[in-house]
């Protein structure tokens, strides 16, 4: 089957760079499959789960808390703000973490419409770890 | 003439300075190659992020309500200068680099008559400006006890920055650092952040295949991709200066060691003179003693 190039980028490292015949991304609005020959995007990312398929099996699932991808016929990059596969997410730690973005949300009500969105996205992408994290 | 006594405690002294000298130098190195690894782990993400922001920017900023991250406020009035170094010292010319190009930046940009002001991230800096441009600090910030700068770090730096810009703060913002270049020189560099440069003629020589689906539109694309931009350049200076650092301090070192190794062979010269002279003399009294009975 065809394949294109995914790569997956968090500051911090390159996590991944193969072919890929299909990836699963939890795009702002809504999850996007992408097979080969994609019309080029930039789609922005909220907090989610990506999937990967090689050779007619999924074979990656990482959480990712937000970031951006760019799509292109033969490649497809994902920025992510940081990235970790399902296997290793502890629920403990994300539960910790949902209630530290909780709180911050809790804090940014009275903030200008911006922070409070950024505010809120953080708690639904952990709201989604804790989920994926729970499932696993 | 000092005594045989003195000369073996300067010797013993200079002996365990060495130590310590050759001890960091070990320290050093092993820290370069981890941040070396993390500054090279870190390029693929940065690299990434310019060719979209390259392609982004070029559709949004020419048209008029461009985010001001990306445009700046128009005007070239108030600067504000984030100036990296180290938190310790002993490392050379490392800090001092730093801090004289920021000293050279801030009297050229007051000559012209434009206010400045100073965000240091790292200790050593903030010492060396405070002294003579105490009024103009907005802000510091360092690192001394951790052990590892991670992004979430360079994010809160980001973060005030990109306050202060709201608030109509300043105007231009630049950086500088130290770019690492290999593990003798480092060179201060400064580096402009915003109004964000893009590169220019990439996106055009692109043509054609530049053309992007932005979903959501591309300003509020823009607006969150800003913010993490400025984020990961923050980010990249700081460990490309933490590399840097280590690899200055090593260079220095590495100097000290040889300098105490040379220094000993000469107090050991000197030591063994001494002591022969005073063997020379003890026998020249024994013997005129004796002819003298």
């Amino acid at each position: 089957m065809a394949t294109f190039l995914l790569e997956l980028v968090s500051p911090e490292k390159l996590l991944f760079s193969r072919p890929a015949e299909m990836v699963t991304i939890p795009a702002e609005e809504g999850e996007m499959g992408v097979l080969p020959g994609h019309a080029p995007m930039i789609v922005a990312l909220r907090g989610g789960v990506i999937r990967v398929r090689e050779n007619g099996a999924e074979t990656e699932a990482l959480f990712i808390a937000g970031g951006f991808a760019e799509v292109s016929p033969e490649r497809v990059t994902i920025l992510a703000d940081e990235a970790t596969p399902l296997a290793s997410l502890s629920r403990a730690a994300v539960e910790r973490r949902l209630a530290e973005a909780e709180a911050a949300l809790q804090e940014a009500i009275a903030e200008p419409e911006a922070k409070r969105d950024a505010a809120y996205a953080r708690v639904q992408a952990f709201r989604t770890a804790v989920s994926v994290a729970q499932a696993a | 003439m000092p005594s045989l006594k003195d000369l073996r405690g300067r010797i013993n002294s200079v002996k365990s300075t060495r130590k310590i000298t050759q001890a960091m130098k070990m320290v050093a190195a092993a820290k370069l190659r981890r941040a070396q690894a993390q500054a090279e782990a870190a390029r693929p993400y940065a690299q990434r992020m310019e060719a979209i922001l390259a392609s982004l920017g070029a559709a949004v900023a020419s048209s008029p309500d461009a985010p001001r991250m990306l445009v700046g406020t128009g005007a070239d009035r108030v600067h504000l200068l984030v100036v990296v170094t180290a938190d310790r010292g002993l490392a050379g010319p490392f800090n001092t680099q730093v801090g004289r190009l920021a000293r050279a930046r801030i009297r050229a940009l007051e000559a012209e008559g434009k206010q400045v002001k100073l965000l240091t991230v790292g200790r050593k800096g903030a010492t060396f400006l405070k002294r003579e441009f105490a009024s103009r600090f907005v802000g510091e910030v360092n690192f001394a006890g951790k052990k590892r700068v991670d992004f979430a770090d360079a994010e809160a730096i980001a973060l005030q920055v990109a306050g202060l810009l709201e608030e109509g703060g300043f105007d231009v913002c630049s950086l500088l650092y130290n770019r690492f270049r290999n593990v003798i020189s480092q060179i201060p560099t400064e580096q402009r952040l915003i109004p964000t440069p893009l590169p220019e003629g990439a996106a055009a020589a692109e043509g054609p295949q530049a053309l992007y689906e932005y979903e959501p539109a591309e300003d509020q694309i823009l607006a969150t991709l800003l913010p993490r931009n400025l984020a990961i350049q923050v980010y990249r200076a700081i460990l490309e200066s933490t590399a840097g650092e280590h690899g200055a301090r090593m260079t220095a070192m590495d100097n000290a060691t040889r300098n105490a190794g040379e220094m000993i062979n000469r107090l050991t010269l000197n030591y063994n003179r001494t002591r022969q002279a005073n063997i020379t003399r003890e026998l020249i009294e024994i013997i005129s003693g004796a002819e003298a009975v």
